[in-house]
């Protein structure tokens, strides 16, 4: 796997202060973390939200410095909050990105969308709307993926449908996934590599089942695994 | 938007603009075969600066409506209601007591000033994506202010010619402007829809919340004061020369998201266009009324245009149950 995604010195006063990150072409990387610890963040950072500072490289390229157009085929972003600010029908929204026509079938299909394609985005459920805007962030198939919980408001099917897609897709093309989650046995089934997120910065970063078997997340986020679930840590 | 949707507003728009040149037709044409000349003249001197004013002015409120609620995330922001037409209007009036009302570029700072006054103000008050309600109050708050900062200077008029100009324009009319008037309106507008019209795809990435508008490479802070500034100056140009005219810039972009499948920034162009022909025909209507006199144009809009309002509001009201 290249080397695909080089950042230094992503910094927001009293929220964020990663000093590196690499990411590798055609991996699922999962960012986890408890409320609060600088994982959107790290995306926005990483996606140019709000003037953080430090120094983004996208397969060589500074998106700060493309063009929109140019900047939507290096990367896309999709937002924890599922609304939209105008109730277009779901296949007009796809469209708004620049959705690779040649791809755009395969999401569409892998995330069934053909039922309600033609509805309006105020008259689906919130795991349909999720999968359509999903679709969306998706569809311009650029070489990094931001998302922020994809698998947020999905039924259990669909989440790990979705992660699964995620997966074979970075794997597929040569995509840098790095998603945000809260459910951590998914991510230790489906990343390819795991970050963990605490005050603002990367505290550990490797093999998803040897850093969840570890003694990082009690210390993060307060609970451990006993009997086969989590629960507070005594 | 399809390229037939395109060609038919332009047809619209093309007969809206003959029929203002053209109504009422029965005095133009018995003028015309009796005295050419004089025909000609009444054409050129009286009723082309009219159809271009209302061609210049409610392109103007349809794009600057559009690009606002577009910006504001709601189909209820449009410069008459966010304060931007009321806040023009008192900066007018306030020049007009200063130069008087035949100094148009004086009366135009004035007015792009107080247009600018008021958006700037609507921003600070309601945020930049305001719900419908802190929308609506925030605009009706400058709206109010303007309003009663405007009849404030009405009484303190220096002499009653100069109550009834102010009174007569306040009220939005057309008629009896040159040629260099509606140029004074006319080019200020066009290159704020011009310019407005660069924007649309960062509008439309709006939609998307202003998170991935930035991810796209978009900068929001520079989106809002451009479609500020722009809407000000156009705005505000077209309210010197014309008054205050409401809901054009309400009612055009509501029909021309229909036609672009509900993408805000794309309903710029047809919304200008919409709001170019509803003027004209506006304009048309109060001319062949027969009421013995001409109403003001201003009036007429917000006679049509208020109840469209109170079933935009129940219409909104009975979505959100």
């Amino acid at each position: 796997m290249s080397l695909l995604v080089e950042a230094q010195g992503l910094a927001l006063p009293g929220r964020l202060g990663v000093t590196s990150i690499t990411l590798q072409a055609g991996a699922l990387t999962c960012l986890i973390g408890p409320n609060g610890s600088g994982k959107t963040s790290l995306l926005h950072a990483l996606a140019g939200i709000g003037r953080p500072a430090g120094q983004v490289r996208i397969g060589g390229t500074d998106p700060a410095a493309a063009s929109p157009q140019q900047r939507q085929r290096l990367l896309t972003y999709l937002p924890a909050a599922r609304e939209v600010a105008w109730p277009l029908d779901a296949r007009s929204l796809i469209g708004l990105g620049i959705p690779e026509p040649e791809y755009l079938p395969r999401v569409m299909e892998a995330l069934d969308l053909a039922a309600f394609e033609d509805r309006r985005m105020d008259r689906l459920s919130t795991g349909e709307r999720s999968r359509v805007l999903i679709a969306r962030a998706l569809a311009p198939r650029p070489p990094l993926l931001l998302l922020d919980e994809p698998a947020a408001n999905l039924d259990p099917l669909w989440q790990l449908r979705l992660m699964a897609f995620l997966k074979t897709e970075a794997h597929a093309n040569g995509q840098a996934a790095l998603v945000a989650v809260h459910d951590l046995d998914l991510a230790g089934a489906y990343a390819d590599r795991l970050l963990i997120m605490a005050r603002g910065r990367i505290v550990a970063d490797g093999d998803p089942e040897e850093l969840l078997a570890g003694d990082v997340v009690p210390r993060v986020f307060g609970i451990e695994r006993a009997e086969g679930r989590w629960r507070p840590v005594a | 938007m399809s390229m037939r949707s395109v060609m038919l507003l332009s047809l619209l728009l093309g007969g809206a603009f003959l029929l203002s040149l053209l109504v009422p037709m029965w005095p133009i044409l018995g003028l015309l075969s009796q005295d050419r000349e004089l025909g000609i003249g009444v054409l050129t001197q009286l009723r082309l600066p009219r159809a271009l004013l209302a061609l210049a002015y409610g392109a103007m409120l349809g794009a600057s409506g559009a690009a606002i609620q577009a910006l504001f995330a709601n189909p209820l922001a449009s410069p008459d209601l966010t304060g931007t037409t009321s806040g023009a209007a008192l900066g007018a009036v306030l020049t007009a007591y200063i130069f008087g009302f035949s100094a148009p570029l004086a009366l135009s700072l004035g007015a792009v000033a107080g247009a600018l006054g008021a958006l700037v103000l609507l921003l600070l008050l309601a945020g930049a994506r305001a719900e419908t309600g802190t929308l609506l109050l925030a605009g009706l708050a400058i709206s109010a202010l303007a309003g009663a900062l405007t009849t404030l200077a009405l009484a303190l008029a220096p002499s009653p010619f100069a109550f009834y100009d102010a009174y007569e324009w306040l009220m939005g009319s057309l008629v009896d402007r040159s040629l260099g008037q509606a140029a004074f309106a006319g080019i200020p507008a066009l290159v704020s829809i011009a310019l407005l019209l660069r924007l649309t795809r960062a509008l439309d990435s709006l939609t998307l919340g202003e998170e991935v508008a930035q991810s796209f490479g978009h900068d929001i802070g520079r989106l809002r004061r451009w479609v500020v500034c722009l809407s000000a100056l156009g705005v505000g140009a077209c309210v010197a020369i014309c008054g205050a005219i409401g809901f054009i810039g309400l009612v055009a972009p509501i029909f021309a998201r229909r036609l672009t499948g509900g993408h805000p920034g794309r309903a710029v162009l047809p919304a200008s266009l919409l709001g170019a022909s509803l003027l004209l025909l506006a304009d048309s209507a109060v001319r062949a009324a027969p009421l013995g006199r001409t109403l003001p144009i201003g009036v007429l809009t917000a006679l049509l245009g208020a109840p469209f309002f109170l079933w935009l509001v129940a219409h909104m009201r009975w979505r959100l149950r």
